[in-house]
């Protein structure tokens, strides 16, 4: 059931950066889904949602940054887009700034304790 | 046998007058030596923590630096020539003695049984006075280093602030409280320093500033505070320390005193409230940094009007203080252009004017003051507007002074490399943070 082309197992790499405060709601959700890792962090930019204003004692400075979290996943391509899909729902408030999900193919993944390859480097040997 | 009594009772009345000097009573002693101490803890490390707090983080451990040396430096001088020079025991005949007075200097004269007047019959030990009072002139000097934060040399400030002491502070410490001042025979009304602290900081800042000149960015970089949690853990400290500073001018633990303690408190909560009612009013959000701002603006209001007004009084003072001192920062001063930093001038001068002037109303009995209406409002309003006055005046010229000279000798500000690492790192080789 596993897609490979050439007998090769494929990976994407699901990038999501969304608003801080669905951070929790996000994470729950994939679990239920069977995403047993990622990788999370805090990170700033922009977009349409421009940025916010700080008054220091009237003097306004606005900061056209603003925060959001960052989540990295690397999953097999048969739940990926399963993937994409939660997070766009549960990430969802229908309000400019909600984010973007990028997906990237990705050449390889590799666990570092034992060295395993492909899909044993992400799901270790439970999926086997 | 009563009419022995009574000729007893009129010798042991008599016999006061003839006996040697007089004691202090222990209560006033005690408190006014706790009155001392609070207004230390003013300066260390409430004020400190407040200005610091307003401050970048690589320029943090600078501001803490500046107001601890000069703090320190201005105690090692008081005892050496300024306490001589704002009330000393030689009095000066004509217009000298207006402005200084002498006689005491390295306190010769003085030991543990001396004692200094109050404003009854008692007295309190002099070393008690005298240790007071140094906490005022350390924490004046003190107060002026929020306008040039951020930029000025470490060796300018310790060469300025012995400079700025002798020709500013302590003669205006003489015409305000001294024996035969200038603004006190001219019955000027400060009670706790409305002229001599909060004017003469916040114009000798704000001239400072000028002479300085602008934090390299200003005001186009943001240069938002980097612990406004520090900011109002100082400004709790310096909120708690001036009741050593209002009530304790009082000189006894008396009724005065109680006065000025009311009177701390309703002033600052009225002038805390209003300066974020003020930033609702105008479309913005009540802030943290309001509160300490507004906090601030009603105690240096207060300072002058402290035994001097009614609560009620004290109240208007706190509200009018805060909303003035509002539009002075947020609005003048990016019109008009000068970077007082973290607002000396802004606050401290600003809202010193508005108690000072205030004080002549609130002194009335018909808002509840102390005052006896023996000198009408129009009459005292005139007395404090030309002791505002001559306290600008005399903090401005005198500021240009020394902050010149010390430009000629040593320079005031540090490169722009040194500014732009931050002082931390280029004055004093730490940093707060690691």
């Amino acid at each position: 059931m596993l897609t490979t082309i050439q007998g090769r197992f494929i990976v994407k790499f699901i990038i999501a950066i969304i608003k801080p405060f669905k951070l929790d709601e996000v994470r729950e959700a994939l679990s239920e889904i069977g995403i047993a890792g990622m990788t999370v962090s805090e990170v700033k930019g922009f977009g349409r949602q421009k940025g916010q204003t700080e008054i220091y004692r009237g003097a306004e400075y606005s900061t056209n940054m603003l925060p959001k979290v960052k989540i990295e996943i690397a999953a097999s391509d048969d739940i990926a887009s399963q993937v994409v899909e939660t997070i766009q729902q549960t990430a969802n408030t229908e309000a400019i700034g909600d984010g973007k999900i990028f997906v990237l193919d990705l050449a390889s993944a590799t666990r570092i304790r034992t060295g395993a390859a492909g899909e044993t480097a992400l799901y270790g040997e439970l999926r086997k | 046998m009563m009419i022995l009594s009574l000729f007893l009772g009129s010798l042991l009345f008599a016999q006061p007058a003839l006996a040697a000097a007089p004691v202090p009573n222990p209560g006033n002693n005690a408190w006014m030596m706790t009155s001392t101490v609070l207004v230390m803890l003013m300066i260390l490390p409430g004020l400190a923590l407040f200005y610091g707090g307003l401050t970048r983080s690589k320029n943090m451990l600078s501001m803490l630096t500046q107001i601890g040396a000069t703090a320190s430096l201005a105690m090692i001088i008081w005892v050496m020539w300024g306490f001589s020079l704002a009330f000393g025991d030689t009095t000066y005949e004509g217009l000298l003695g207006k402005f200084i007075s002498g006689g005491s200097y390295f306190l010769i004269g003085t030991d543990a049984s001396s004692t200094a007047a109050t404003f009854t019959e008692e007295v309190i030990s002099k070393y008690v006075f005298i240790s007071f009072q140094m906490t005022f002139a350390a924490i004046t000097a003190a107060l002026i280093l929020g306008a040039t934060a951020e930029r000025m040399k470490f060796s300018a400030v310790m060469m300025f602030v012995p400079i700025w002491l002798t020709i500013v502070y302590f003669p205006i410490a003489h015409m305000v409280w001294g024996t035969g001042g200038l603004l006190l025979d001219d019955g000027a009304l400060d009670f706790a320093g409305g002229t001599v602290v909060h004017i003469n900081a916040g114009v000798s800042g704000l001239v400072l500033a000028y002479l300085v000149g602008k934090r390299r960015g200003w005001p186009q970089e943001p240069m938002p505070p980097h612990s406004l949690v520090m900011t109002m853990i100082g400004t709790g400290l310096l909120w708690v320390g001036w009741f050593g500073f209002n009530a304790g001018s009082a000189l006894e633990a008396d009724g005065s005193a109680g006065l000025a303690m009311i009177n701390t408190f309703v002033a600052t909560a009225a002038g805390g409230l209003a300066w974020m009612v003020t930033e609702k009013v105008l479309g913005h959000k009540g802030s943290a940094l309001g509160f300490c701002s507004g906090v601030i603006a009603g105690l240096v209001a207060v300072t002058p009007a402290a035994g001097n007004s009614g609560p009620f009084g004290a109240i208007l003072l706190g509200i009018i203080s805060s909303a003035v001192c509002y539009f002075f920062v947020a609005t003048v001063k990016m019109k008009l252009g000068y970077d007082d930093a973290l607002d000396a001038f802004g606050i401290h001068g600003v809202g010193g004017i508005v108690g000072a002037i205030g004080t002549a109303v609130v002194y009335q009995p018909f808002l509840g003051g102390p005052g006896d209406g023996s000198v009408g409002l129009g009459p005292q309003l005139g007395v404090q507007v030309f002791s505002v006055l001559v306290t600008i005046g005399w903090a401005g010229l005198g500021t240009l002074a020394a902050g010149l000279l010390v430009k000629a000798v040593v320079g005031l500000r540090t490169s722009e490399e040194d500014e732009v690492n931050g002082l931390d790192i280029a004055e004093h080789g730490e940093r707060a943070y690691n």
